[in-house]
């Protein structure tokens, strides 16, 4: 119908047509991505300044491989993110299934104080967990790793577990519970139930619960600034150390690879749950 | 038998669900529980599944008490309203589930399954995943992987209201096939009659928790136990009157309603001047028009079961036209007439002034 070489009408919602909602989304970008892209960029420079482009190197990421004292952070830093992903997750679920589940004393108060570790400000859970492990539960200094990082641990699955019940109870709301009783009825117990139809279920907000406490346990500095003692550096820690030197390409590719960790989490996070939510969007 | 509800009661709170309930169910029938939504139907069946548990009563399924036992321990299986296919089974991985459950071995349980699908017409179906079945082919699933499990008892929860008009004909007829197939006891809950009356060997009328009537269809339809039953199932006209005549062999009614009295060919148990309510279906009511002669009435009682009126409106169905006639006392009653031929139809234009009678029998004298 329409003519060649006619323009084509944009329609009443085309908004990506014109051209100041263009401008406006790369301003956008501008402002979101310029400084992780110089960040990433001057990790590859040549020279001890970093406000000059010298040349490329991969020198610095070699340096990084070699400094121990980093590599032990880096470590530290994925242990504590494994040890408190996998508490939160199972917290996280079981506190979401009681609530969505059962009638309990005392589940209003539950409900609202388990949202609390996330508005409250991080600084307060510093300082909240600094006093609670210097007078009500020290923990031993001196033991071996990775026991060590146990007080850190514990730190991360406190603010990290809620946002795991938060996304799983929000996959909870849209579960059939005729599903559950079909399951019974075909001869599964209570548990058999559980784990063959309300798992699978619940399975895509376990996978991104449990990426946002990976992440949220990889790149905490605050909190655990103030429960890290000096033999458990983590991987934030020990490059806001190295800043207070001087900010040396070194920092740039450090921070490049902690990003780097982060976003192929993210990503691979995502095919898992796109997955496991397209199979299961049947009614 | 082989089910038997003994006094079975169920309170939700201060809500009382289900009354007092007392039923037997036999072998081998295809048995409905029939009434309003909130009557208690769905509960009793949950009841009987082990979802949920009798305040009071005893439920006993071929003589054992199922009280306290749980669902996955019952000789039961249900197709729920909203099937409840697992999504990340398939098809064949859906019903071949209860089986791998129970431990059935392999071979075993592959051939079952395979006659499950085959029996509801799905083999072809078997590695789909449910997304891509369509709601009829999911109940199929849901058919299969209940009946795979050979239940003494099929429970079925409003089974054919989730689909549309011509599958829910269509499945009508096939779940009374598969259920003289298989001869599996068959318990339905349904809200609609027509569903119940079409496939039911026998049904219970409940409503606010009680048992109204249990009864064949045609029982149902014709011989309603009280005023509830006979207006809930079809259409009736219904006349409070007072008991003017109560011989062995027949009696007669008169009311306020019509001008004429109603006359029957049984006797009441009731006394004589009793307060009863009589009910005569629009089907059974005959329409001539008032130029012609009045049609006399039963030999007893020339006079009786014959009134004056004229059409207000009429709804033209295809194959019956419904009427609603004004009678010169002013009380509406409803008349429905089959189109017996092509021409005139409706057959009679609003307006008409017509005769109604109908014959002894039809009146349903009903004391409550």
């Amino acid at each position: 119908m329409a003519p060649f070489g006619k323009k084509r009408e944009s329609g009443p919602l085309d908004y990506a047509g014109r051209w100041s909602l263009r401008l406006w989304v790369a301003g956008v970008m501008l402002f979101l991505y310029l400084p992780l892209a110089s960040l990433i960029l001057f990790s590859f420079n040549d020279s001890r300044r970093t406000i000059r482009w010298e040349g490329f190197t991969f020198d610095w990421y070699g340096k990084l491989a070699n400094d121990d004292a980093l590599i032990s952070a880096f470590t530290n830093s994925l242990t504590i993110a494994a040890i408190s992903t996998l508490f939160s997750v199972v917290l996280g679920a079981m506190s979401a299934i009681a609530l969505w589940r059962f009638r309990f004393p005392g589940k209003g108060l539950f409900d609202g104080m388990i949202t609390l570790p996330i508005v409250v400000p991080e600084i307060c859970m510093g300082v909240a967990m600094l006093v609670f492990f210097g007078t009500i539960m020290p923990w031993p200094r001196d033991l071996v790793w990775p026991l060590d990082l146990g007080a850190i641990a514990i730190a991360h699955i406190t603010f990290s577990f809620p946002f795991v019940t938060v996304v799983v109870r929000a996959r909870l709301a849209s579960f059939n519970r005729e599903m559950e009783e079909a399951a019974r009825d075909l001869g599964a117990g209570e548990l058999r139930a559980l784990w063959d139809v309300l798992l699978p279920h619940v399975r895509p907000a376990l996978i991104s619960g449990a990426l946002l406490a990976f992440t949220l346990s990889l790149d905490d500095f605050v909190i655990t600034f103030f429960t890290a003692g000096p033999n458990t550096v983590t991987f934030p820690v020990k490059i806001y150390s190295m800043v207070r030197f001087s900010v040396t390409p070194e920092v740039n590719a450090a921070s490049t690879v902690l990003m780097a960790i982060t976003v192929a989490m993210t990503l691979l996070g995502m095919k898992l749950q796109g997955a496991d939510i397209a199979r299961s969007e049947a009614p | 038998m082989l089910i038997r509800f003994e006094n079975v009661t169920k309170r939700f709170g201060s809500f009382i669900a289900v009354d007092d309930v007392s039923l037997d169910i036999e072998a081998g029938e295809f048995f409905s529980l029939l009434g309003p939504s909130g009557c208690g139907k769905t509960t009793l069946l949950r009841m009987l599944a082990g979802l949920e548990t009798p305040t009071e009563g005893r439920i006993l399924i071929d003589g054992v008490d199922m009280v306290g036992v749980p669902p996955n321990r019952r000789p039961v299986n249900m197709v729920f309203q909203s099937y409840a296919v697992f999504p990340h089974m398939n098809v064949a991985q859906n019903v071949a589930y209860g089986l791998k459950i129970d431990r059935v071995p392999r071979p075993e349980r592959e051939a079952r399954v395979a006659d499950a699908l085959a029996l509801v017409k799905l083999s072809e179906f078997a590695h789909r995943r449910p997304d891509q079945l369509s709601g009829g082919q999911r109940q199929r699933v849901a058919l299969a992987r209940a009946l795979v499990k050979r239940p003494k008892v099929l429970l079925l929860d409003e089974p054919l209201s989730a689909l549309d008009a011509k599958l829910r004909d269509a499945m009508r007829g096939e779940l009374a096939q598969i259920q003289r197939d298989v001869g599996v006891t068959f318990v339905m809950v349904t809200h609609d009659q027509d569903e119940a009356l079409a496939m039911a060997s026998r049904c219970a009328l409940m409503n606010r928790g009680t048992l109204q009537q249990v009864a064949t269809p045609g029982d149902l339809y014709e011989y309603p136990a009280n005023r509830f039953v006979a207006d809930f199932i079809g259409t009736i006209n219904l006349f409070e009157g007072t008991l003017s005549v109560d011989a062995p062999d027949h009696a007669a009614v008169t009311t306020p309603a019509l001008d004429a009295p109603i006359h029957v060919d049984h006797g009441v148990t009731g006394a004589t001047d009793a307060k009863v309510w009589v009910g005569v279906r629009p089907e059974k009511i005959a329409m001539t028009p008032a130029s012609g002669l009045r049609p006399t009435g039963p030999a007893a009682m020339p006079q009786a079961n014959v009134t004056h009126g004229t059409i207000m409106t009429s709804a033209y169905l295809g194959a019956v036209t419904f009427y609603d006639v004004a009678t010169t006392g002013g009380t509406m009653i409803k008349v429905s007439a089959p189109n017996g031929t092509r021409s005139a139809n409706p057959a009679l234009p609003t307006g008409t002034a017509v005769w109604l009678h109908w014959a002894p029998d039809a009146p349903i004298v009903l004391l409550g």
